[in-house]
Order: structure tokens, then C-alpha cells, then sequence
């Protein structure tokens, strides 16, 4: 399959594939008419998809260093766009983000702002200069730019605090979701996702991560948008959600009025009895909830850390060309940008299917008895996603009575709405995709670095293709079960690890990568300063706001990467003007850097 | 001044314009979206909230292949451009 016109077949070869998947959807559905049990089904789909992804990571299988680390540089640039928008979107993407929108509006939507505008300064400030730099990883540019072991070794150090922090997140969701779809233990469950990543990656490197990486998209991206659109027209709310919901939006807000939202509230001795995780609507869905600078700050962290996060910038080095860099950050982000425009509508139609007293699905103002002999109600309920409680003893219930777990949103909507059951198997599948193809490109991310540049550039430079390739292999595994088992301890929330892994990579990496390129006369020691100084306060900012300190500036615990990247620049600015500018070889190499023309700093060997 | 000199200067002319655009939309309007919550919006939505789930992120990905393109005439402008297609 993957031979010298296997790139020329690209658009044949996934346009196979797509209608492949369409039509497994399609026999999926009239085995459920035939009878086919709900679990079964779940299965089917798991097991499909994942099956599939290991076929294709097998037949990516290379010996060669610059397939293994770049992909050999071949990825077109839509498809390389398609592979970057999967490696991006993650289990907290597909499976936590609409949960977020439809409890904390507004506030929450910062996110939505942030994790797209963040290409912004990945097109414009990194992602073509680092492509045409040559390098194999993130650490790579810092190491040559800047020359030496110790900022190399830092930047190594940076990626994997923060690509790691991020990667338990993702072997948490795969064991979720191979749980709740297999109906194993979770315990094991991690360790059944474990093993499907690793088969995507183990055997091509980079190459099996970015073809798998692109059948994940289309997988994930079906299963996301067909219930959005789907429930849509069930709920006669429009044919095209994204242009005609706001009729339903501004319904929201009336029933939310009526509902006394923000007047009713519950007491503290109520509320603990609410089982834990589970939440109710207490924030207006679309009106402004936040105060500007929790909006702007949240939105900006998360925009330098999008331009810091190795695997992401990892994934423009496959392209062929700096051009073709360029052009693939804008696909990426219209890839990313079809299902993010889809959270907020999938939020307003979950949202109003289950409060609208007119709708035949909502709940709201039935009496609870009635409620809790719903199906759907039943089984969410159990799998511990769903409660009510009577707690003003009137038999109905009130707004401030249902709650729900944020997964819920993209879980359950599918069963709340009355779509049929292959339709919440096709959304196990697609939560898989995405936690699996993130998980993929950050454990590869790590892995890569420390088998090229701490062991190949550090440690032992006379290594052979062949030996380094072993140990990169091996430091995947080992990355992948120590990511596992921190994983099935299950210490930090999903969204929350997420969030943090941003804030670690644009402390310590933003300002080290971009005056790496647009300012000359940052140095060696200003860029040591810089990293390790911004890792450590930002690190230890989070460490006081957790341990009860009061914070500044209005900075949480959420968007502690702004003090620690503001640390960063003034320390690296600072220290790089009281030393000596940097050699006149140096000074070459980025002017080499800002032309796209002309050979890469580093040989396609290296 | 050199060639080169010359590519970076126009190379980082568009950078400000992309970052400033960037600025707006991504930082700029945030500054107001308790002011233009009352304002209609595209598609009849509340103009914040629009801006939120659709407006910025779709100026984004309009932005990137603009600035793309931009580039692009400046690298050939100056001879800089790489050989061969994509």
C-alpha cells in the first residue's frame, strides 16, 4: 500500500476509506434494526476502528531515520493539515468541550478563541522557519540555534513536562471511553488504549502517526458532526445548525429567566448529595459571564502555549516544502475550526432538548417520578452521568435540580435526543480517534526527543540509524506504560491536566522559539535563562495557588503560563544583552532561517 | 541595503499586520463583550456570542491562508521562493 505513488493516491486511498467507514455506519444501523444488542454494537465500533488504525500504523513500518522522525518530509498539505487537526484535537476536544460551553458559557468559550487563534502565531512566527530549519524535533532547533547541551537538554526537559502532563489526559480518556465500550474494568481499560496507540506508532514512527493521524480525522470529524446535524433537523431547529440556531439560543435565555437562574439556588447540605463530578446549570448560556481579563487571559495563554506544544509544531517538519508549511497551518485550523464551530451549537440543541418544556425530550417541569423512569435517564444514571433530586419536595423538577457530568453533552445527547443507538457508537469510536491520535503524536513528541537528542545528540553522537531507532522504540513503550499508570491512578481531570500542559510548554519553550528566530541577538545564555526560569516560576506559581496562595494579577491556576512566559522574556531579553551577542556563524544560520529558499540548516541526515 | 535586508523588512512588515489583526479578533473585541452583547450579530445571533463560536475562528483560518499567500509574493518578489511546487 505504502509505495513510491502512494502519495499521488492519497485523495483515492481515504476517499476508500471514508466511504468504507460510511458504509460500516450504514451496516451497523440495520444490524440494530435486526436486533443487534447496544454493547455489541459498541464493541463493533471500537474494535473496527482501532483494527483499521493498526493496519495502517504496520504498513508504515520503516528502518529509516528521516521517515521514522519527519515522515520523509512528503505530507501534502491538506492531508498534513487533516493529520495536524487530529493530533490537536484531543479526548478534552471531542468529548469535554461541549460540556464545558453548555455548564460555563461565555467564560468557558475563551477556550474556543484560544486553541484557534494559537495558529495564528504558529503560521506566522514558528511553524515555516522551524520547517525550514530542517530539524527533527522542537528541541533539535533550540539546540542547534542556540548551540550546546544544556539548552537542548532544557528544551527536552520543557517538552516533556508539559507533553507529558498532557499525554495522561489522553490515555485516561482512551481508557474511558474502551471502558464504558468494551465494559471492562477501567483499571485494564487504560492499558486495552495503551496497547491500540502504541500499534499506530511503534512501527512507522512519525510516518504510521500521520497516516493513522488522517483516518482518525475523518473517523472523529463524521461522529461529531452527524449527531449535531442530525438532532438539528430531529428538533426542526434548521437544516444547518451552525446558521439558524439562534431562535434557539435566544429560547435559552427566556427559559432560563423563567427557570430563575441565578435566583433559585441550592443549599450547601443539598448539594452534598449530589454525587461527585455531576453539575448543574448555574451560568447563562450565552450571555457575557466573565469579566474581560478572565476571558482575554485565558484565551491568550492558550494561544502561546497552541504555538509552544512540540507535537503540533512537530507535525509542519513533515511537509515538503516551507510553503507548503505555511498553506498547512491554514488547513489545520479550518480542519479544527468544523468541529469547533460545532461544540457551541451541539451545547445549545443538548441544552434545549432537555430543558424546554415543549419538547417532547425535556424534562424540566415533568414531575421527578416520570423523569426517573426514563431509559436514557436510567442508564446515564447509572454509569453515574445523570441525577435529579426532589430538593424543594414538590414532585417537578426545577432547573436547579438536574444535574449532569460534563461528558454527558456529547455522550448523551445522541440517546436524549431519540437518535438510534449506532449513532452513540459511532461517537464512542470518534472520542477514541481523538484521544488516541493525541495521545499518538505526544508520546511520539516525547519519545523523539529524548531518543534523538538526549540519546543520540547528548549521549552517544557515533549511534548508528539502526540502534537509535531501537531505543526510540523502546523509550515509546516506556513512555507509554509510565503515561498509563499515572493514568489509572486518575489524579487530575481530564480538561484540567489539558490546560496545564499549555501553560508548562509556553513557560518555559514560547519566547525561547520565537526570538530564536526574529530576534539575532538572542543568545545561549539568555535562551538557558529563559527556559528555565519561565518552567521554574511558572511551576511554582501553580504550586502556591494550589497550596491556597492568593495569586496576582488576577492569574489562577489556569493561566499560570502568563507569568511564567512573562518571567521568561525578561529574563531571556536581560540576560542575552549583558552577554556577548552570539558568533558570526550564528548570526548566518538566521539569516539562513528567514528565506525560504536554499538548503535546510540541518541535512536531511542527521 | 541588501536583498535580504530588504525580504526580512517586508517579511516583518506582514508579520505586524497579521499580529495586529490577530489582536483584534482574538484580544481587541474581548475587551467589549458585555458592550456588544446587545447588538445583533451575524445569522441573528447576540454579536459576543457570535463572535465567540464562529466570528474569530473563522477570521483566523481566513487570516492564515491570506498571510500565506502574502508571503508567498514576497519570497518570489525578492527571488527567495523555493523551487518546485507543493
Amino acid at each position: 500500500m505504502i509505495k513510491g505513488n502512494f502519495i499521488d493516491n492519497l485523495p483515492r486511498v481515504y476517499g476508500i476509506y471514508t466511504g468504507g467507514f460510511l458504509a460500516f455506519i450504514i451496516i451497523m444501523a440495520i444490524a440494530e434494526q435486526m436486533g443487534m444488542t447496544a454493547k455489541a454494537i459498541g464493541i463493533c465500533f471500537v474494535a473496527f476502528t482501532v483494527a483499521i488504525y493498526a493496519i495502517i500504523g504496520y504498513l508504515s513500518r520503516t528502518a529509516q531515520a528521516d521517515a521514522y522522525y519527519v515522515a520523509g518530509r512528503q505530507v501534502p498539505t491538506v492531508f498534513n493539515g487533516m493529520a495536524t487537526a487530529a493530533d490537536w484535537m484531543s479526548g478534552a476536544s471531542f468529548v469535554a468541550m461541549a460540556g464545558g460551553i453548555y455548564f460555563k458559557g461565555y467564560g468557558y468559550m475563551a477556550l474556543l478563541v484560544g486553541w484557534t487563534g494559537g495558529y495564528v502565531l504558529v503560521a506566522s512566527l514558528l511553524a515555516p522557519y522551524l520547517r525550514k530549519f530542517g530539524c527533527y524535533t522542537v528541541p533539535d532547533f533550540i539546540g542547534t540555534r542556540y548551540g550546546g547541551n544544556l539548552s537542548r537538554f532544557l528544551a527536552v526537559v520543557v517538552l516533556t513536562v508539559a507533553s507529558f502532563t498532557y499525554v495522561t489526559a489522553q490515555i485516561n480518556a482512551t481508557g474511558t471511553i474502551a471502558s464504558v465500550a468494551l465494559d471492562i474494568p477501567f483499571q485494564y481499560a487504560v492499558y486495552v488504549g495503551l496497547v491500540s496507540i502504541l500499534l499506530c506508532s511503534m512501527l512507522g514512527g512519525m510516518r504510521g502517526v500521520t497516516w493513522t493521524q488522517v483516518a482518525q480525522y475523518i473517523v472523529l470529524i463524521i461522529a461529531y458532526l452527524l449527531p449535531v446535524f442530525w438532532i438539528s433537523n430531529k428538533m426542526g431547529a434548521g437544516f444547518f445548525p451552525h446558521f439558524m440556531l439562534a431562535d434557539e439560543v435566544a429560547r435559552i435565555a427566556d427559559l432560563e429567566s423563567q427557570f430563575g437562574l441565578g435566583t433559585v439556588t441550592n443549599s450547601a447540605a443539598d448539594l452534598a448529595t449530589v454525587p461527585k463530578g455531576l453539575a448543574g446549570i448555574t451560568k447563562a448560556h450565552s450571555a457575557v459571564n466573565a469579566t474581560p481579563w478572565a476571558f482575554i487571559s485565558l484565551a491568550l495563554a492558550m494561544m502561546m502555549g497552541t504555538a509552544s506544544l512540540p507535537h503540533v509544531m512537530m507535525r509542519y517538519f513533515t511537509t515538503p516544502s516551507v510553503k507548503a508549511a505555511r498553506k498547512s497551518v491554514g488547513w489545520s485550523l479550518f480542519f479544527i475550526f468544523l468541529l469547533y464551530s460545532s461544540a457551541p451549537m451541539l451545547a445549545t440543541l443538548s441544552k434545549l432538548s432537555l430543558i424546554d418544556p415543549n419538547l417532547a425530550t425535556g424534562i424540566i417541569g415533568k414531575s421527578i417520578s416520570e423523569v426517573q423512569a426514563i431509559d436514557w435517564y436510567q442508564n446515564w444514571n447509572q454509569a453515574n452521568l445523570m441525577f435529579v433530586s426532589d430538593f424543594n419536595g414538590n414532585g417537578t423538577l426545577e432547573l436547579n435540580e438536574f444535574f449532569m457530568g460534563g461528558k454527558a453533552v456529547v455522550l448523551a445527547t445522541p440517546e436524549i435526543a431519540g437518535l438510534p443507538y449506532v449513532i452513540s457508537g459511532l461517537v464512542a469510536a470518534g472520542g477514541m480517534a481523538a484521544a488516541m491520535s493525541t495521545a499518538d503524536g505526544l508520546i511520539l513528541a516525547i519519545a523523539n526527543a529524548l531518543s534523538h537528542d538526549l540519546y543520540y545528540k547528548i549521549i552517544d553522537p557515533k549511534a548508528e540509524t539502526a540502534k537509535r531507532l531501537v531505543v526510540a522504540r523502546v523509550l515509546l513503550v516506556v513512555i507509554g506504560f509510565a503515561g498509563a499508570t499515572i493514568a489509572a491512578m486518575e489524579i487530575q481531570g481530564i480538561l484540567g491536566s489539558v490546560i496545564w500542559a499549555f501553560d508548562f510548554a509556553m513557560s518555559g519553550l514560547f519566547f525561547p522559539l520565537v526570538l530564536g528566530v526574529w530576534w539575532k541577538r538572542a543568545n545561549r545564555e539568555g535562551a538557558i535563562a529563559g527556559m528555565a526560569l519561565g518552567l521554574a516560576s511558572g511551576m511554582g506559581y501553580l504550586i502556591w495557588v494550589r497550596n491556597g496562595g492568593s495569586g496576582f494579577l488576577g492569574i489562577t491556576q489556569l493561566t499560570f503560563g502568563i507569568f511564567g512566559s512573562a518571567v521568561s522574556l525578561v529574563s531571556m531579553v536581560v540576560v542575552s544583552l549583558i552577554t556577548s551577542e552570539p558568533d558570526a556563524a550564528t548570526q548566518k544560520m538566521v539569516d539562513e532561517v528567514r528565506v525560504p529558499s536554499g538548503k535546510s540548516i540541518l541535512g536531511k541526515q542527521h | 541595503m541588501s536583498k535580504q535586508a530588504q525580504h526580512w523588512e517586508k517579511t516583518r512588515g506582514l508579520l505586524i499586520v497579521t499580529l495586529a489583526i490577530w489582536f483584534v479578533f482574538s484580544i481587541g473585541i474581548f475587551l467589549f463583550g458585555a458592550e456588544m452583547e446587545s447588538v445583533g450579530g451575524p445569522f441573528g445571533y447576540p454579536l459576543t456570542y457570535w463572535f465567540t463560536c464562529q466570528g474569530s475562528l473563522g477570521i483566523f483560518v481566513i487570516l492564515i491562508f491570506w498571510f500565506a499567500n502574502r508571503q508567498e509574493k514576497i519570497d518570489e518578489e525578492f527571488g527567495f521562493s523555493e523551487k518546485g511546487d507543493d
